[in-house]
């Protein structure tokens, strides 16, 4: 090696696998040095090394995407790490979720959770991110699946330290579920070996091309659409949502809500535009007006269930379903301004509902439950964590100047592109129920008078801090969205172009 | 030996997944799930035998020799390692369930009341042992 060969050139030359390391060496790091303050440092700074790392990468890929051979050994035959406009994306979000999260799973893990477990929670969090950024830089099939698992894992054993022993039965039944949805991707990944045998990425989509009609491959589209759907938690295949994000410590609901499932959106991408190369305006299989279907009625059903739903984390928990019905209509369309929209809303709706889950975490913490009724007057004795709410949730809703709006635009700009007039009737009934549900939390919280001796008092400093940066987040990506949306549009591009 | 393996896989691959579903034993589940990923690490192994192939162990001196492709043989070996640490969390958290609701059937734990939470009405501040 060039004597002058400095940190910052072996920083830029292994810069597409230095996220996945710094956390998965910050895991057994935290949990080593055993007392809880120094996990948390060792935490956060892996949190904060990661984004560091996502925002070199922005630049870097302005050109083109970024190939990393690990170890040394060429693709397609070693595992190669591949970041591109997309991949930075979802990088920058999974970063910026935890950085925000850091302080709040602080406060959070010292009421939560036992003080001896406390390095075990910060180490199964940076497990869990270890995961969820390795499954978006890799461009292995396989590397895919071992990602997921650690991710799935480490988040099973996160849902499981919930205070409530609910807590033990939603993670068990996110255990059965989640490892079904990772098996049938591993099936859909062996059934396309066996017509390539090949699993880079790139490599498999190229070799794909004279036998995409077989019925071997499409066999593994079904198997990976159905086990990435489970972890996407799209309509009918998200039963262990609701449970999980309730009764999970408040600072993994935030992890999960924010990233988890947006990076089994990200896969799903990723494997139905890049790889499968599934022609979804064509003939053959029927994909896209399946998941318009499935991401309508989920659409619809899940808000309407919000609207009913009395417990305010499974409120928020519908919610997320119901955006996620979004989303998926919002690929389906496979137009590039509907990738586009279905891009920017997965960005958006992270930041806007991870916000969301930490204020009502922190009411829910203040008041003891997590009932509606609890939460009468709360608008006076937490205005500060009040206040956030509010904000998020306009932005949840879709208001002018929030995050949601600039969503929601793109959405029915798509869908009257392809005059699917049906659908901008959904999004925009699924906006007036999102205002519905919102509304009666807020009504609860401003309008009604509190309990008498119901306990007054601030969140702690952590969890404000954390709390509103993410809400103002989702304001300023609101009124300066060009920049999220020029590199959704790149993104998009990405997609599509293999198929150009 | 035509498509057997693949039959063999998808009854395999049927019958746990029946077992997960079917069974409300939370052992019994996990029994089911091992069942239904094993069907998989069949399927991967069976993918991998070459016609005529031997073990994928060089033999010197024999340049013609066709061995069989030992690529998915590494990646289940990676899958049961998976499988094993999904069994383990299972069957530890199994253990957790059984601890708090004393049973480890899905209808008992699902039946079981929980204790309101907001305290405010009469309900018994101690658990009341389960009458099933």
């Amino acid at each position: 090696m060039a004597p002058e060969m400095s940190l910052i050139s072996t920083v830029q030359a292994h810069l597409p696998v230095l996220p996945v390391v710094t956390a998965l060496v910050a895991a057994p790091l935290a949990m080593l040095v055993r007392r809880p303050a120094m996990a948390w440092l060792v935490a956060t700074a892996a949190a904060v090394l990661l984004l560091i790392f996502s925002l070199m990468l922005l630049p870097a890929t302005a050109a083109g995407p970024l190939s990393y051979a690990v170890g040394g050994w060429q693709p397609p035959y070693g595992i190669e790490l591949r970041v591109d406009r997309l991949t930075v994306i979802v990088l920058l979000l999974i970063s910026v979720v935890a950085v925000a999260a850091m302080p709040y799973a602080r406060a959070s893990a010292l009421v939560e959770i036992a003080e001896d477990k406390q390095h075990l929670f910060y180490s199964c969090l940076l497990l869990c991110l270890t995961g969820l950024v390795g499954m978006t830089v890799t461009g292995d099939a396989f590397n895919v699946f071992v990602f997921l698992e650690i991710s799935s894992l480490s988040t099973y054993a996160l849902i499981g330290m919930g205070r409530q022993r609910r807590a033990l039965m939603a993670a068990y039944r996110y255990l059965i579920l989640g490892t079904l949805g990772g098996t049938f991707f591993l099936i859909g990944i062996g059934l396309l070996y066996a017509m390539t045998g090949t699993l880079n990425m790139a490599d498999m989509a190229m070799r794909l091309e004279p036998v995409r009609d077989s019925r071997t491959v499409l066999a593994a589209t079904a198997f990976i659409t159905v086990g990435l759907g489970l972890k996407l938690a799209l309509f009918p295949l998200h039963a262990w949502l609701p449970n999980a994000y309730s009764y999970a410590p408040s600072a993994v609901t935030v992890l999960i809500a924010g990233c988890a499932t947006k990076v089994a959106i990200y896969l799903s991408l990723r494997m139905h535009y890049n790889v499968l190369g599934v022609d979804f305006t064509g003939e053959g299989m029927q994909l896209a007006p399946m998941l318009a279907i499935f991401g309508l009625v989920g659409l619809i059903v899940c808000s309407l269930v919000a609207l009913f739903e009395n417990n305010v984390k499974r409120l928020l928990a519908y919610s997320s379903v119901a955006q996620i019905g979004y989303i998926v209509l919002a690929i389906s369309l496979a137009s590039n301004t509907g990738l586009t929209a279905g891009i920017v809303h997965l960005l958006n709706h992270a930041v806007v509902k991870a916000g969301l889950f930490m204020a009502v975490g922190a009411m829910v913490w203040r008041c003891g439950s997590d009932d509606l009724q609890v939460l009468a007057g709360i608008g006076k004795r937490m205005p500060i964590t009040s206040a956030a709410f509010v904000v998020g949730g306009l932005a949840l809703i879709g208001v002018p100047l929030t995050a949601g709006f600039i969503t929601k635009w793109y959405l029915v700009t798509a869908a009257i592109e392809q005059q699917a007039w049906l659908l901008v009737v959904a999004i925009l009934a699924a906006s007036i129920i999102a205002l519905g549900y919102i509304g009666k939390i807020i009504e609860v919280a401003y309008f009604r008078p509190s309990p008498v001796g119901a306990p007054v008092g601030e969140a702690s400093p952590l969890m404000l801090l954390s709390m509103w940066s993410l809400v103002l987040m989702s304001v300023a990506l609101g009124v300066w969205a060009d920049g999220t949306v020029t590199l959704a549009g790149q993104a998009a591009d990405v997609l599509l172009g293999a198929r150009r | 030996m035509g498509l057997l393996n693949y039959w063999l896989v998808v009854l395999l691959m049927l019958g746990g997944l029946y077992i997960v579903i079917a069974h409300g034993n939370l052992i019994k589940k996990m029994v089911g799930l091992n069942i239904f990923q094993t069907s998989v690490f069949v399927l991967f192994i069976s993918l991998g035998k070459v016609p005529n192939g031997t073990a994928p162990i060089a033999i010197k001196g024999a340049a013609d020799t066709v061995y069989s492709n030992p690529l998915p043989h590494v990646l289940i070996l990676t899958a049961i390692v998976v499988g094993v640490a999904t069994t383990a969390v299972g069957l530890a958290l199994a253990i957790r369930i059984r601890e708090a609701y004393d049973s480890v059937e899905e209808d008992e734990i699902l039946a079981w009341r929980e204790p309101d939470a907001t305290g405010s009405d009469t309900s018994p501040t101690t658990t009341p042992e389960p009458n099933f």
